[in-house]
């Protein structure tokens, strides 16, 4: 820690079990709050081996599904991915697509 | 997510800021950025990022007051408004026992007024019981000890009175039994004991070194003080009687360091004086001090002014113990010391001490009870040691004490070490054991404060000195 410094023994022990649950997969929890910069998982701009193919080099064992990152890749990037951008050429692309759970079936291949 | 405050004590020590974080016990250094966040919340509670925009509106950089306040809430110095966790675990069911304090017997050759166990503030309830212990309740007292010590490595026996050493033959036997018996089960022991010295003689203190038995002596000070309480049936004082007794005791008991007791009272309240007299003068390693246990009338009994004046004793010679372990000597003003060490372990009681759970105390009789205080109290009995513990007693007695039930500590930031101070105490005042000791709440909280500020210099000016207190003592 950075900030406080630990002094006497429980705040030692205090320390130790807070670095113990440090640099945990930041990307897969929800916490972090409408402050802290979003990035898509498994975006090529941040490090995460294991996103686009796995360790044989197909996708059957990847740490995330693929379709983890449609809407990332969709809506607010700007980086031409293998999913069609909202932000010029396919506006209406998820339009059918109410909730995902539910309605992914309605998210159609595209032909440029 | 709108953040508070937690229960925190901030201090300062050698100009440095601190926290004291209540429940944990966890006492933490900080940086500017840190303080500062404190000072922001402690004003109202605010949403997390307003929080942020204050601090970077400060002058922090973003990324900075992240890290800060994502450390503040890690160690719980902050929390989410109205997330309040209930702090302390229930006692467990059965906890090993660690500590036996024996009263050897019942009987006293001194008639100190203000003694809890004859005085009129007294809960013994003696009549009909043996004065004396028997060897065969003291071997069914030590069996029971290794009984229930499970599987700890280390166990303590304390020998207690009336006056101890009444009974020297007993205890003698009490030490070559268990000994043996220690020595069977591979665990280690020792001994301690209490005594008010009028009984001391070459051979004891000659027995008492050999076998490593710590020695305490109740004594309150130069002859005017000590005799002033302290005397005989006839009335006569014992302080001529002891010094060259306990002098001996200091040359020739080589093994343990030896402490003075001292109790304080109305017209025993010259601290500076007590302590310069049984340190320098007499020769005590340790000195320690603690004011009597009595209802508010008695006329021995220390009003408010006078606990304030002690106080202001107190600190002038835990200032004094600073300065020296700044110099890496020790002092002997044992009162700091045992402070200080709850503070560097980080302490945080469920309950105020181990009587009932590591420690019970046994009377002549064999009657079990939480602490050598309550001995022969029909009323505080936990069983006999022929029989063992009452468990149904035995839960009663510590729910009514853990801190929980004790309402008035729940906005106390002291509570880590205090959990609303002695059973005892709280039974003469209140007559209820369970009672939170309300009347001396401000001596708890001045003192935890002068301790920590204390031990935050102790900690960045010279913190080998702690190693003193990384073993925790036994009870």
């Amino acid at each position: 820690m950075r900030h406080i410094k630990a002094i006497n023994q429980k705040a030692r022990r205090i320390d130790d079990l807070l670095s113990g649950t440090e640099g945990d997969i930041e990307g897969l929890q929800q916490s972090g709050g409408a402050e802290r910069p979003h990035y898509p998982m498994g975006c090529s701009i941040v490090f995460s081996p294991g996103w686009e193919v796995d360790s044989s080099g197909g996708t059957a064992g990847l740490c995330q599904p693929v379709e983890r990152d449609l809407y990332d890749c969709y809506i607010s990037c700007y980086w031409p991915a293998q999913v069609p951008d909202h932000l010029n050429n396919y506006p209406e692309w998820t339009s059918k697509c109410a909730a995902a759970t539910k309605d992914w079936r309605n998210i159609d291949l595209v032909f440029p | 997510m709108q953040l508070q405050l937690s229960e925190l004590h901030q201090f300062e020590a050698g100009g440095n800021p601190f926290v004291y974080l209540v429940p944990s016990g966890g006492i933490f250094a900080l940086d500017d950025l840190s303080r500062r966040t404190i000072e922001v919340l402690k004003q109202r509670p605010r949403e997390a990022v307003d929080l942020l925009e204050e601090l970077v509106a400060g002058g922090a950089g973003r990324e900075q007051a992240r890290n800060c306040i994502e450390e503040l809430v890690a160690t719980r110095a902050l929390e989410p408004a109205g997330g309040r966790q209930a702090a302390v675990d229930e006692a467990p069911a059965a906890f090993p026992l660690q500590t036996l304090v024996i009263n050897l017997t019942n009987q006293c050759n001194l008639s100190c007024q203000y003694c809890y166990e004859f005085g009129e503030d007294k809960v013994a309830t003696p009549e009909g019981k043996p004065k004396f212990m028997e060897f065969e309740t003291a071997k069914q007292s030590v069996d029971f000890l290794f009984a229930e010590a499970g599987s700890r490595k280390q166990v303590h026996i304390t020998f207690f009175g009336g006056e101890t050493l009444m009974n020297f033959p007993l205890l003698k036997r009490i030490v070559d039994y268990s000994r043996q018996e220690a020595a069977q089960r591979g665990v280690a022991i020792d001994y301690s004991l209490t005594t008010n010295a009028t009984l001391l003689r070459p051979e004891i203190i000659e027995y008492l070194s050999e076998n490593a038995i710590g020695v305490t002596v109740s004594m309150d000070g130069p002859k005017e003080l000590n005799d002033q309480l302290r005397v005989f049936a006839n009335g006569k004082g014992s302080y001529d009687i002891i010094v060259p007794k306990v002098k001996e005791l200091l040359r020739q008991h080589r093994t343990r360091p030896i402490a003075a007791r001292v109790t304080l009272t109305s017209g025993v309240r010259d601290v500076i004086g007590i302590f310069r007299h049984l340190k320098e003068e007499i020769g005590f390693h340790e000195v320690g001090f603690a004011p009597v246990t009595t209802s508010p009338n008695r006329l021995y009994a220390i009003g408010e002014k006078g606990l304030d004046d002690v106080l202001a004793q107190f600190e002038q010679l835990a200032y004094e113990y600073r300065d020296y372990a700044l110099r890496g000597e020790l002092h002997g003003f044992s009162n700091v010391s045992d402070t200080l060490s709850e503070l560097h372990q980080g302490i945080s009681k469920s309950h105020p001490c181990g009587a009932g759970l590591g420690l019970l105390g046994v009377g002549p009789s064999g009657d079990i009870s939480p602490c050598h205080r309550f001995v022969d109290s029909d009323t505080h009995k936990l069983g006999h040691v022929s029989e063992g513990l009452d468990r149904e007693k035995q839960q009663e007695f510590l729910k009514h004490g853990h801190i929980h039930a004790k309402y008035d500590c729940h906005s106390c930031w002291a509570r880590p070490l205090c959990a609303g101070g002695c059973y005892h105490e709280a039974f003469v005042r209140y007559g209820d054991t369970g009672h939170a000791n309300l009347h001396y709440c401000d001596w708890i909280r001045g003192w935890t404060d002068l301790c920590l500020r204390i031990y935050g210099e102790i900690a960045t000016q010279n913190p080998g000195f702690l190693k003193h207190f990384d073993q925790r003592k036994a009870a």
